[in-house]
């Protein structure tokens, strides 16, 4: 399977919301291919009818009392905004013009 | 040494243990103020040539200490480490003190609320001295992915500390601070105390909160105690441990006895498992020199030592970098530049998406991007099955070793990790030989144990610190403490000090 591609790798960048430059693309295709080959090896057990562990706790549903406690004001919550405006998180445009 | 604060015996401040400072402060010999100093004037003195901290909390340091010393004086029972100083890792939340995790997407960026760890700390009127470097995000093995350089291994300072919390670690070995706080994921406090001839814990999963942890891969991820001794690891441990309902994945059970344990060493009738599966090729021979002199100090111990077969610990390294990235390239998509941390390219010609992918370009590193590309990758349609499927269905085989191996014996041991501390930049640019450095710390992080590394000796060929890793089982973390008190008084009854005394002075 293995064989990252320059290509391959623009895809997963535009995926990961990560825009790299030129020159990163190819520095990464290389590395992320001989990683992938060395760790394909867990395919080795793909066929054993093993169950899956996503969690080293049996934990399911862990709930709480739906009370109204303490928490950040709203100065606090907005205190590492990049930009803020009338209380709220400012964001760049999300829609396009039309 | 540089400091010249000193007790009535004439014993520098900054080289005694927790337990001696936290027993010093409450008889009043010293005042809580004296250790804070003495420790900051050993930052000021060091800490350009190690580079251990990436900010130091002066004002906050003082602040605290001094409200230990008011405890005291008006005489309220301070608790067991009140007054002792502490380096903490630059993963904890601090409100009001500046948090990056190692990365530039953090820079700047103040906290308004404190980790639950932070506040037990505080509580327990322990000094924070300020934040420890680290690699970015917790991502490596050496210290060197931190986007604010590297940190120096005390031993040897162009040698790298490990990593990913190699900023605490250092402070420790270059008595910067008698206690540090870790968080380890595959190593990230083991494999960084084996390099540096210290002692770090990983314990059981759930036993430390995450709430206030800046999250790398949540089924892995567990905060723990660094320090110079045994005892003052258990110490801490006590302070930091317990269930947090903050955390749901934090365990609702008593913290294991780990003080009375580390009082109390002892491996006589107790039965030690060998992992085999860790020896062969990659590992120094001094390495497995002090490994094998470990073992026989054991047996001296009156400990019956067998060899254990993990198979499945094989795969375990292929597994992590799997299971690991996929799940920080989850965690990592909340770095998108809307709420809090680095903005670039909001300059009306952008849209809000592209905003995002700017601002994670420039603020992670290459090893972020790498891990979360990675991870994106083994998560995506028509591979998922084959990767990280398969990386899920190994790590049950990996917990099922080791309910085999702790069927058979009580703890099991194996070098932390397999050379001493590398040159910095010998494996800078090549990831996989980096991730060897984690080989044998990661299956306890698969299936969530405890696991400690303490020193067991420097290799003949550098005269580099190895380490001695004890695996148990889950929320049997006490025995971990109850194995590395035994070995550790051995050890300096052999040596007649502890190794740490052998550092260089700087």
């Amino acid at each position: 399977m293995p064989g990252i591609t320059r290509e391959e790798v623009a895809h997963l960048a535009r995926l990961a919301r990560l825009e790299l430059k030129d020159e990163e693309l190819d520095h990464f295709a290389g590395q992320l291919d001989d990683i992938i080959g060395a760790v394909a090896r867990v395919s080795e057990v793909a066929d054993q009818d093993v169950p899956p562990t996503s969690h080293p706790l049996p934990l399911t549903n862990v709930m709480r009392a739906d009370e109204v406690r303490p928490s950040l004001t709203p100065e606090q919550a907005l205190s590492g905004a990049p930009a803020q405006e009338q209380q709220r998180f400012k964001v760049p445009q999300i829609l396009g013009e039309d | 040494m540089t400091d010249s604060t000193a007790t009535t015996d004439g014993t520098a401040v900054i080289r005694l243990t927790a337990a001696e400072t936290a027993a010093k402060i409450a008889s009043g010999e010293l005042t809580a103020v004296e250790v804070t100093e003495a420790h900051l004037a050993r930052i000021e003195a060091v800490d350009e040539k190690v580079h251990a901290f990436l900010h130091v909390d002066r004002e906050g340091a003082l602040a605290q200490a001094r409200a230990v010393d008011a405890k005291r004086a008006a005489g309220e029972k301070l608790g067991p480490l009140a007054g002792v100083p502490l380096a903490l890792k630059d993963i904890f939340t601090t409100e009001g003190v500046p948090t990056t995790v190692g990365s530039k997407i953090l820079e700047g960026w103040l906290p308004p609320y404190d980790a639950t760890v932070t506040k037990r700390l505080k509580d327990a009127g322990v000094v924070i001295l300020g934040k420890t470097n680290m690699d970015e995000f917790a991502m490596g093995s050496s210290t060197e992915n931190s986007a604010y350089g590297p940190t120096g291994n005390p031993w040897d300072l162009t040698r790298i500390p490990g990593g990913s919390g190699g900023g605490s670690s250092a402070a420790i070995a270059s008595f910067q601070a008698p206690l540090a706080i870790g968080t380890d994921t595959g190593g990230s406090i083991r494999q960084p105390a084996a390099v540096t001839g210290t002692v770090g814990v990983k314990p059981t999963y759930g036993g430390v909160s995450r709430y206030g942890m800046v999250a790398f891969s949540s089924s892995l991820d567990q905060g723990g105690p660094c320090a110079r001794t045994v005892l003052d690891a258990a110490l801490l441990h006590e302070v930091m441990a317990g269930h947090d309902p903050l955390d749901s994945t934090s365990v609702d059970a008593p913290v294991p006895p780990v003080v009375e344990a580390a009082r109390n060493g002892s491996v006589t009738g107790m039965r030690i498992g060998i992992v085999k599966q860790f020896r062969g090729d990659g590992y120094q021979a001094g390495v497995l020199q002090r490994f094998d002199e470990a073992v026989e100090v054991l047996r001296g111990l009156g400990a019956e030592v067998v060899e254990v077969d993990c198979p499945s610990f094989d795969l375990a390294l292929s597994a992590y970098y799997l299971i690991a990235p996929s799940e920080c390239s989850s965690n990592l998509a909340r770095f998108d530049a809307m709420r809090y941390g680095l903005r670039v390219g909001d300059d009306g010609t952008h849209s809000a998406e592209d905003v995002t992918a700017l601002s994670r370009e420039a603020g992670f590193g290459d090893e972020v991007k790498r891990r979360i590309m990675l991870g994106t990758y083994a998560l995506s349609s028509g591979y998922y099955d084959a990767y990280y499927g398969s990386a899920q269905k190994v790590r049950t085989l990996i917990t099922r070793d080791f309910e085999a191996a702790f069927g058979q014996v009580d703890v099991l041991i194996s070098p932390t990790t397999p050379t001493t501390a590398f040159p910095i930049g010998e494996r800078a640019d090549d990831p996989m030989a980096m991730y060897l450095a984690d080989l044998c710390t990661i299956p306890a992080n698969l299936a969530g144990n405890a696991a400690m590394s303490l020193p067991c000796g420097l290799a003949p060929e550098d005269g580099l610190p190895v380490g001695l890793q004890i695996i148990a089982p889950a929320m049997k973390d006490d025995r971990l403490y109850q194995v590395g008190a035994a070995v550790e008084a051995a050890f300096v009854e052999k040596w007649g000090h502890q190794l740490i005394e052998e550092a260089p002075s700087l």
